[in-house]
Protein backbone atom coordinates (compact mmCIF):
# COMPACT_ATOMS: atom_id res chain seq x y z
CA UNK A 1 0.00 0.00 0.00
CA UNK A 2 3.18 2.76 0.78
CA UNK A 3 4.67 0.98 -1.90
CA UNK A 4 1.72 1.46 -3.95
CA UNK A 5 1.44 5.20 -3.06
CA UNK A 6 5.43 5.89 -2.48
CA UNK A 7 5.37 4.96 -6.88
CA UNK A 8 2.76 6.86 -7.55
CA UNK A 9 3.86 9.78 -5.98
CA UNK A 10 7.14 8.86 -8.18
CA UNK A 11 5.62 8.69 -11.25
CA UNK A 12 3.39 11.96 -10.85
CA UNK A 13 7.47 13.61 -9.90
CA UNK A 14 8.96 12.51 -13.04
CA UNK A 15 6.23 13.46 -15.29
CA UNK A 16 6.72 16.90 -13.33
CA UNK A 17 10.18 17.09 -14.21
CA UNK A 18 9.76 15.97 -18.02
CA UNK A 19 7.53 18.26 -18.17
CA UNK A 20 9.76 21.23 -17.10
CA UNK A 21 12.95 19.57 -18.70
CA UNK A 22 10.53 20.25 -21.85
CA UNK A 23 9.38 23.33 -21.01
CA UNK A 24 13.18 24.48 -20.84
CA UNK A 25 14.66 23.01 -24.01
CA UNK A 26 11.63 24.85 -25.42
CA UNK A 27 12.44 27.88 -24.54
CA UNK A 28 16.43 27.26 -24.93
CA UNK A 29 15.49 26.04 -28.55
CA UNK A 30 13.49 29.09 -29.66
CA UNK A 31 16.24 30.95 -28.18
CA UNK A 32 19.11 28.94 -30.48
CA UNK A 33 16.62 29.02 -33.28
CA UNK A 34 17.65 33.14 -34.54
CA UNK A 35 20.96 31.77 -35.64
CA UNK A 36 18.59 29.74 -38.33
CA UNK A 37 18.36 32.73 -40.25
CA UNK A 38 21.65 32.74 -41.08
CA UNK A 39 21.19 28.94 -42.43
CA UNK A 40 17.98 28.74 -44.00
CA UNK A 41 19.10 25.87 -46.24
CA UNK A 42 18.53 23.52 -42.64
CA UNK A 43 15.38 24.64 -43.00
CA UNK A 44 14.40 23.81 -46.19
CA UNK A 45 16.22 20.43 -45.91
CA UNK A 46 13.85 19.34 -43.56
CA UNK A 47 10.88 20.27 -45.20
CA UNK A 48 11.84 18.56 -48.01
CA UNK A 49 11.55 15.49 -45.67
CA UNK A 50 8.92 16.28 -43.46
CA UNK A 51 6.42 18.28 -45.58
CA UNK A 52 7.32 16.92 -49.18
CA UNK A 53 7.07 13.52 -48.27
CA UNK A 54 4.25 13.90 -46.16
CA UNK A 55 1.93 15.25 -49.14
CA UNK A 56 0.78 12.57 -50.77
CA UNK A 57 -0.76 10.99 -47.83
CA UNK A 58 -2.24 14.08 -46.96
CA UNK A 59 -3.67 14.72 -50.40
CA UNK A 60 -4.81 11.06 -50.65
CA UNK A 61 -6.60 11.05 -47.20
CA UNK A 62 -7.65 14.43 -48.12
CA UNK A 63 -9.34 13.14 -50.92
CA UNK A 64 -11.29 10.40 -49.48
CA UNK A 65 -12.42 12.50 -46.36
CA UNK A 66 -14.10 14.56 -48.46
CA UNK A 67 -15.44 11.69 -50.53
CA UNK A 68 -16.97 10.00 -47.04
CA UNK A 69 -18.18 13.86 -46.22
CA UNK A 70 -19.93 14.30 -49.60
CA UNK A 71 -21.63 10.62 -49.37
CA UNK A 72 -22.76 11.27 -45.58
CA UNK A 73 -23.57 14.45 -45.44
CA UNK A 74 -25.77 13.94 -48.53
CA UNK A 75 -27.71 11.45 -46.87
CA UNK A 76 -28.24 13.18 -44.15
CA UNK A 77 -29.35 16.54 -45.54
CA UNK A 78 -31.82 14.78 -48.30
CA UNK A 79 -33.88 13.56 -45.52
CA UNK A 80 -34.78 17.51 -44.63
CA UNK A 81 -34.44 18.13 -48.58
CA UNK A 82 -31.60 20.30 -48.09
CA UNK A 83 -28.89 18.73 -50.01
CA UNK A 84 -28.33 22.06 -51.65
CA UNK A 85 -26.14 22.85 -48.18
CA UNK A 86 -23.83 19.85 -48.76
CA UNK A 87 -21.12 22.17 -50.02
CA UNK A 88 -21.34 24.32 -47.04
CA UNK A 89 -21.14 21.23 -44.96
CA UNK A 90 -18.29 19.94 -46.45
CA UNK A 91 -16.49 23.22 -46.25
CA UNK A 92 -17.01 24.01 -43.11
CA UNK A 93 -16.52 20.65 -41.33
CA UNK A 94 -13.20 20.62 -43.47
CA UNK A 95 -11.74 24.12 -42.57
CA UNK A 96 -13.02 23.97 -39.18
CA UNK A 97 -11.93 20.85 -37.69
CA UNK A 98 -11.24 17.92 -39.96
CA UNK A 99 -8.89 19.76 -42.10
CA UNK A 100 -6.53 20.65 -38.92
CA UNK A 101 -7.21 17.89 -36.64
CA UNK A 102 -6.92 14.86 -39.22
CA UNK A 103 -3.77 16.37 -40.85
CA UNK A 104 -2.47 16.75 -37.80
CA UNK A 105 -2.91 13.00 -36.76
CA UNK A 106 -1.43 11.90 -39.87
CA UNK A 107 1.54 14.50 -39.70
CA UNK A 108 2.01 12.80 -36.11
CA UNK A 109 2.07 9.35 -37.83
CA UNK A 110 3.97 9.99 -40.91
CA UNK A 111 6.58 12.37 -39.97
CA UNK A 112 6.54 12.59 -36.02
CA UNK A 113 7.87 8.90 -35.91
CA UNK A 114 10.33 9.28 -38.45
CA UNK A 115 11.76 12.57 -36.36
CA UNK A 116 11.28 10.45 -32.98
CA UNK A 117 12.99 7.83 -34.84
CA UNK A 118 16.06 9.36 -36.31
CA UNK A 119 16.98 11.49 -33.08
CA UNK A 120 16.45 8.51 -31.01
CA UNK A 121 19.26 6.95 -33.46
CA UNK A 122 21.02 9.61 -33.76
CA UNK A 123 21.31 9.14 -29.86
CA UNK A 124 21.86 5.68 -30.02
CA UNK A 125 24.76 6.33 -31.96
CA UNK A 126 26.14 8.97 -29.56
CA UNK A 127 25.87 11.41 -33.13
CA UNK A 128 24.09 14.11 -30.41
CA UNK A 129 27.17 13.48 -27.65
CA UNK A 130 29.80 13.74 -30.61
CA UNK A 131 28.26 17.34 -31.51
CA UNK A 132 28.34 18.27 -28.60
CA UNK A 133 32.05 17.59 -28.17
CA UNK A 134 32.87 19.59 -31.25
CA UNK A 135 31.03 22.37 -29.78
CA UNK A 136 27.95 22.39 -31.90
CA UNK A 137 24.66 22.62 -30.02
CA UNK A 138 22.53 19.78 -31.64
CA UNK A 139 19.67 21.62 -30.23
CA UNK A 140 20.37 24.44 -32.57
CA UNK A 141 22.20 21.81 -35.62
CA UNK A 142 19.45 19.28 -34.90
CA UNK A 143 16.19 19.98 -33.08
CA UNK A 144 15.58 23.52 -33.91
CA UNK A 145 15.63 22.82 -38.25
CA UNK A 146 13.52 19.84 -37.62
CA UNK A 147 11.08 22.03 -35.53
CA UNK A 148 10.41 24.74 -37.57
CA UNK A 149 10.43 22.80 -40.98
CA UNK A 150 7.47 20.43 -38.77
CA UNK A 151 5.74 24.49 -37.87
CA UNK A 152 6.05 25.35 -41.52
CA UNK A 153 4.94 22.58 -43.24
CA UNK A 154 1.93 21.43 -40.33
CA UNK A 155 -0.75 24.21 -42.24
CA UNK A 156 0.49 23.98 -45.52
CA UNK A 157 -0.36 20.14 -45.15
CA UNK A 158 -3.99 20.96 -43.65
CA UNK A 159 -4.63 23.73 -46.15
CA UNK A 160 -3.98 21.13 -48.80
CA UNK A 161 -6.05 18.26 -47.04
CA UNK A 162 -9.09 21.33 -46.90
CA UNK A 163 -8.34 22.05 -50.43
CA UNK A 164 -8.76 18.29 -51.44
CA UNK A 165 -11.06 17.01 -49.29
CA UNK A 166 -13.72 20.25 -50.91
CA UNK A 167 -12.99 18.78 -54.42
CA UNK A 168 -13.90 15.41 -53.28
CA UNK A 169 -16.72 16.40 -51.58
CA UNK A 170 -17.25 17.96 -54.88
CA UNK A 171 -16.58 14.99 -57.05
CA UNK A 172 -18.91 12.92 -55.30
CA UNK A 173 -21.45 15.36 -53.96
CA UNK A 174 -21.95 17.18 -57.76
CA UNK A 175 -20.89 14.68 -59.95
CA UNK A 176 -22.06 11.55 -58.92
CA UNK A 177 -24.45 12.11 -57.02
CA UNK A 178 -25.61 15.46 -58.52
CA UNK A 179 -26.44 17.98 -56.36
CA UNK A 180 -26.84 21.50 -58.41
CA UNK A 181 -23.47 22.95 -58.96
CA UNK A 182 -24.03 26.60 -58.11
CA UNK A 183 -26.28 25.40 -55.15
CA UNK A 184 -23.25 23.56 -54.06
CA UNK A 185 -20.39 26.23 -54.62
CA UNK A 186 -23.06 29.39 -54.04
CA UNK A 187 -24.17 27.83 -50.46
CA UNK A 188 -20.61 27.46 -49.77
CA UNK A 189 -18.94 30.77 -50.35
CA UNK A 190 -22.49 32.44 -48.82
CA UNK A 191 -21.65 30.37 -45.29
CA UNK A 192 -17.72 29.80 -44.97
CA UNK A 193 -16.03 32.86 -43.39
CA UNK A 194 -12.65 33.68 -44.61
CA UNK A 195 -11.70 34.95 -41.43
CA UNK A 196 -13.59 33.20 -38.93
CA UNK A 197 -13.09 29.80 -40.67
CA UNK A 198 -9.98 29.34 -43.02
CA UNK A 199 -8.03 31.84 -41.20
CA UNK A 200 -8.72 29.98 -37.89
CA UNK A 201 -8.14 26.61 -39.31
CA UNK A 202 -4.87 28.11 -40.28
CA UNK A 203 -4.13 28.99 -36.81
CA UNK A 204 -5.56 25.62 -35.41
CA UNK A 205 -2.56 24.08 -37.61
CA UNK A 206 -0.30 26.45 -36.62
CA UNK A 207 -0.77 25.47 -33.06
CA UNK A 208 -0.96 21.28 -33.51
CA UNK A 209 2.11 22.07 -35.42
CA UNK A 210 4.18 23.69 -32.38
CA UNK A 211 2.64 20.67 -30.62
CA UNK A 212 2.88 17.46 -32.38
CA UNK A 213 6.85 18.22 -33.86
CA UNK A 214 8.04 19.70 -30.39
CA UNK A 215 6.59 16.32 -28.59
CA UNK A 216 7.84 13.72 -31.59
CA UNK A 217 11.50 15.89 -31.21
CA UNK A 218 11.48 15.95 -27.07
CA UNK A 219 10.99 11.77 -27.41
CA UNK A 220 13.55 11.28 -29.50
CA UNK A 221 15.93 13.49 -27.67
CA UNK A 222 14.52 12.14 -24.31
CA UNK A 223 14.64 8.17 -25.51
CA UNK A 224 16.57 5.48 -24.10
CA UNK A 225 19.78 4.76 -26.00
CA UNK A 226 18.70 1.70 -26.76
CA UNK A 227 16.28 -0.11 -30.05
CA UNK A 228 13.99 -0.60 -27.00
CA UNK A 229 14.26 2.36 -25.76
CA UNK A 230 13.86 4.41 -29.86
CA UNK A 231 10.75 1.81 -30.33
CA UNK A 232 8.87 2.92 -26.80
CA UNK A 233 9.71 6.38 -27.56
CA UNK A 234 8.07 6.42 -31.29
CA UNK A 235 5.06 4.63 -29.76
CA UNK A 236 4.96 7.16 -26.85
CA UNK A 237 5.11 10.55 -29.76
CA UNK A 238 1.96 8.95 -31.80
CA UNK A 239 0.10 8.53 -28.52
CA UNK A 240 0.98 11.78 -26.65
CA UNK A 241 0.64 13.85 -29.80
CA UNK A 242 -2.80 12.26 -30.99
CA UNK A 243 -4.47 12.56 -27.22
CA UNK A 244 -2.71 16.39 -27.57
CA UNK A 245 -3.87 17.39 -30.64
CA UNK A 246 -7.48 16.13 -30.03
CA UNK A 247 -7.54 18.17 -25.93
CA UNK A 248 -5.89 21.22 -28.12
CA UNK A 249 -8.82 21.09 -30.66
CA UNK A 250 -11.39 21.39 -28.01
CA UNK A 251 -9.73 23.95 -26.49
CA UNK A 252 -9.04 26.09 -29.74
CA UNK A 253 -12.79 25.62 -30.34
CA UNK A 254 -14.08 26.48 -27.18
CA UNK A 255 -12.10 29.78 -27.73
CA UNK A 256 -12.43 30.55 -31.20
CA UNK A 257 -16.09 29.36 -32.25
CA UNK A 258 -18.28 29.97 -28.69
CA UNK B 1 23.34 20.61 -57.98
CA UNK B 2 21.66 17.93 -55.86
CA UNK B 3 20.69 20.81 -53.59
CA UNK B 4 18.91 23.24 -56.23
CA UNK B 5 16.47 20.29 -57.06
CA UNK B 6 15.50 19.64 -53.69
CA UNK B 7 14.59 23.36 -53.44
CA UNK B 8 12.40 23.24 -56.41
CA UNK B 9 10.57 20.70 -54.62
CA UNK B 10 9.95 22.51 -51.43
CA UNK B 11 9.19 25.80 -53.06
CA UNK B 12 7.02 23.67 -55.09
CA UNK B 13 5.30 22.32 -51.82
CA UNK B 14 4.76 26.11 -50.36
CA UNK B 15 3.26 27.45 -53.54
CA UNK B 16 0.85 24.28 -53.16
CA UNK B 17 -0.17 25.31 -49.91
CA UNK B 18 -0.41 29.02 -50.58
CA UNK B 19 -2.42 27.73 -53.74
CA UNK B 20 -4.55 25.50 -51.32
CA UNK B 21 -5.52 28.31 -49.11
CA UNK B 22 -6.19 30.61 -52.13
CA UNK B 23 -8.82 28.27 -53.06
CA UNK B 24 -10.54 28.40 -49.43
CA UNK B 25 -10.65 31.56 -49.29
CA UNK B 26 -11.61 32.65 -53.00
CA UNK B 27 -13.82 29.07 -54.09
CA UNK B 28 -15.24 27.86 -50.56
CA UNK B 29 -14.92 31.32 -48.77
CA UNK B 30 -16.65 34.59 -49.33
CA UNK B 31 -13.27 36.72 -50.10
CA UNK B 32 -14.53 36.87 -53.63
CA UNK B 33 -17.98 39.03 -52.25
CA UNK B 34 -15.73 41.14 -50.11
CA UNK B 35 -16.26 44.52 -52.51
CA UNK B 36 -13.44 47.42 -52.42
CA UNK B 37 -15.22 49.83 -53.99
CA UNK B 38 -16.58 52.65 -52.09
CA UNK B 39 -19.87 52.71 -49.79
CA UNK B 40 -22.13 54.88 -48.17
CA UNK B 41 -23.88 53.94 -45.06
CA UNK B 42 -27.88 54.08 -44.62
CA UNK B 43 -29.82 52.85 -41.46
CA UNK B 44 -32.82 50.99 -41.51
CA UNK B 45 -35.40 50.06 -38.56
CA UNK B 46 -37.15 48.00 -37.99
CA UNK B 47 -39.61 46.25 -35.63
CA UNK B 48 -38.48 43.12 -36.22
CA UNK B 49 -35.63 41.23 -37.66
CA UNK B 50 -36.03 37.49 -37.73
CA UNK B 51 -33.14 36.16 -38.35
CA UNK B 52 -30.77 38.86 -40.09
CA UNK B 53 -27.39 38.62 -39.55
CA UNK B 54 -24.75 41.13 -40.62
CA UNK B 55 -22.91 40.08 -44.07
CA UNK B 56 -26.09 39.28 -45.44
CA UNK B 57 -26.71 40.71 -48.79
CA UNK B 58 -29.03 43.74 -49.91
CA UNK B 59 -30.56 43.39 -52.95
CA UNK B 60 -32.60 44.90 -55.03
CA UNK B 61 -34.39 43.59 -57.85
CA UNK B 62 -32.42 40.30 -56.54
CA UNK B 63 -28.49 42.25 -57.28
CA UNK B 64 -26.68 42.40 -54.81
CA UNK B 65 -26.23 46.09 -54.25
CA UNK B 66 -24.22 46.25 -50.45
CA UNK B 67 -24.19 44.22 -47.32
CA UNK B 68 -25.65 44.45 -43.27
CA UNK B 69 -22.66 46.18 -41.97
CA UNK B 70 -24.28 45.90 -38.28
CA UNK B 71 -27.48 44.94 -36.33
CA UNK B 72 -28.02 47.53 -32.57
CA UNK B 73 -31.15 47.39 -30.38
CA UNK B 74 -32.35 50.34 -29.97
CA UNK B 75 -33.92 50.92 -26.46
CA UNK B 76 -35.60 54.33 -26.88
CA UNK B 77 -38.10 53.09 -29.96
CA UNK B 78 -37.45 49.40 -29.29
CA UNK B 79 -36.80 48.87 -32.71
CA UNK B 80 -33.31 47.17 -34.79
CA UNK B 81 -31.51 49.47 -36.03
CA UNK B 82 -30.12 48.12 -39.37
CA UNK B 83 -26.93 49.51 -40.75
CA UNK B 84 -26.35 49.00 -44.50
CA UNK B 85 -23.33 49.70 -46.59
CA UNK B 86 -24.48 49.88 -49.98
CA UNK B 87 -22.26 49.90 -53.16
CA UNK B 88 -21.58 53.70 -53.86
CA UNK B 89 -22.24 52.91 -57.77
CA UNK B 90 -25.81 52.49 -56.91
CA UNK B 91 -27.89 55.52 -56.07
CA UNK B 92 -31.60 55.07 -54.76
CA UNK B 93 -34.46 57.65 -53.86
CA UNK B 94 -34.60 58.82 -50.74
CA UNK B 95 -37.68 57.62 -50.03
CA UNK B 96 -36.97 53.85 -50.54
CA UNK B 97 -38.30 51.38 -48.96
CA UNK B 98 -36.46 48.21 -47.08
CA UNK B 99 -38.10 44.61 -46.51
CA UNK B 100 -36.68 41.60 -44.80
CA UNK B 101 -36.84 38.37 -47.40
CA UNK B 102 -35.89 34.93 -47.19
CA UNK B 103 -33.93 33.42 -49.96
CA UNK B 104 -35.98 30.00 -50.49
CA UNK B 105 -38.27 28.44 -48.20
CA UNK B 106 -35.76 27.92 -45.36
CA UNK B 107 -33.18 30.14 -46.84
CA UNK B 108 -31.04 32.70 -45.39
CA UNK B 109 -33.00 36.06 -44.91
CA UNK B 110 -31.58 39.11 -47.14
CA UNK B 111 -32.80 42.88 -47.11
CA UNK B 112 -34.92 44.22 -50.44
CA UNK B 113 -34.96 47.61 -51.29
CA UNK B 114 -37.20 48.62 -53.54
CA UNK B 115 -36.80 52.02 -54.64
CA UNK B 116 -39.02 54.63 -54.15
CA UNK B 117 -40.03 57.57 -56.42
CA UNK B 118 -38.15 61.37 -54.73
CA UNK B 119 -36.09 63.13 -56.86
CA UNK B 120 -33.42 63.23 -54.08
CA UNK B 121 -30.96 60.21 -53.47
CA UNK B 122 -29.97 58.52 -50.13
CA UNK B 123 -27.01 60.08 -48.74
CA UNK B 124 -24.35 58.38 -46.51
CA UNK B 125 -26.12 58.30 -42.35
CA UNK B 126 -29.56 58.56 -43.50
CA UNK B 127 -32.42 56.88 -41.90
CA UNK B 128 -35.08 55.07 -43.84
CA UNK B 129 -37.85 54.34 -41.62
CA UNK B 130 -40.24 52.92 -44.25
CA UNK B 131 -39.45 48.96 -43.63
CA UNK B 132 -41.39 45.74 -43.64
CA UNK B 133 -40.14 43.55 -40.66
CA UNK B 134 -38.99 39.86 -41.23
CA UNK B 135 -42.18 36.98 -41.67
CA UNK B 136 -41.92 35.36 -38.36
CA UNK B 137 -43.19 31.63 -39.07
CA UNK B 138 -44.89 31.63 -35.53
CA UNK B 139 -47.06 34.95 -35.95
CA UNK B 140 -48.18 33.44 -39.53
CA UNK B 141 -49.26 29.81 -38.00
CA UNK B 142 -50.99 31.54 -34.98
CA UNK B 143 -53.13 33.83 -37.83
CA UNK B 144 -53.86 30.67 -39.51
CA UNK B 145 -55.02 29.11 -36.42
CA UNK B 146 -57.03 31.68 -35.58
CA UNK B 147 -58.85 33.11 -38.71
CA UNK B 148 -59.28 28.89 -39.09
CA UNK B 149 -60.90 28.87 -35.50
CA UNK B 150 -62.82 32.13 -36.24
CA UNK B 151 -64.23 30.09 -39.32
CA UNK B 152 -65.11 26.78 -37.36
CA UNK B 153 -66.72 29.11 -34.94
CA UNK B 154 -68.77 30.46 -37.63
CA UNK B 155 -69.77 26.96 -39.23
CA UNK B 156 -70.36 25.60 -36.24
CA UNK B 157 -73.18 28.50 -35.60
CA UNK B 158 -74.94 26.92 -39.08
CA UNK B 159 -75.09 23.74 -38.01
CA UNK B 160 -72.71 20.26 -38.76
CA UNK B 161 -69.33 20.67 -39.78
CA UNK B 162 -69.18 18.86 -42.96
CA UNK B 163 -72.24 20.17 -44.23
CA UNK B 164 -71.89 23.49 -44.01
CA UNK B 165 -68.36 24.10 -45.11
CA UNK B 166 -69.32 22.30 -48.37
CA UNK B 167 -72.52 23.86 -48.37
CA UNK B 168 -70.74 27.34 -47.41
CA UNK B 169 -69.29 27.30 -50.92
Amino acid sequence: MINAIGSLGYSLRMWLTNLGYATRMFVRMLGLSFGLLRRPRLITDQIHFIGNYSLVIIAVSGLFVGFVLGLQGYYTLNKYGSEQALGLLVALSLTRELGPVVTALLFAGRAGTSLTAEIGLMKAGEQLAAMEMMAVNPLQRVIAPRFWAGVISMPILAAIFSAVGVVGGYIVGVRMIGVDEGAFWSQMQGGVDVVKDVMNGVLKSVVFGFAVTFIALFQGYESQPTPEGVSRATTRTVVIASLTVLGLDFLLTALMFN
Amino acid sequence: MQKKSLDVWVGMFVLLGAAALLFLALKAGNMSSFSFNPTYQVTGKFDNIGGLKPQAPVKSAGVVVGRVADIRFDDKTFQANVILNLDSSFQFPKDSSLKILTSGLLGEQYIGISPGGDVKNLANGDKISSTQSAVVLEDLISQFLYSKAADSGGNNNNGSNNGSSSGGK
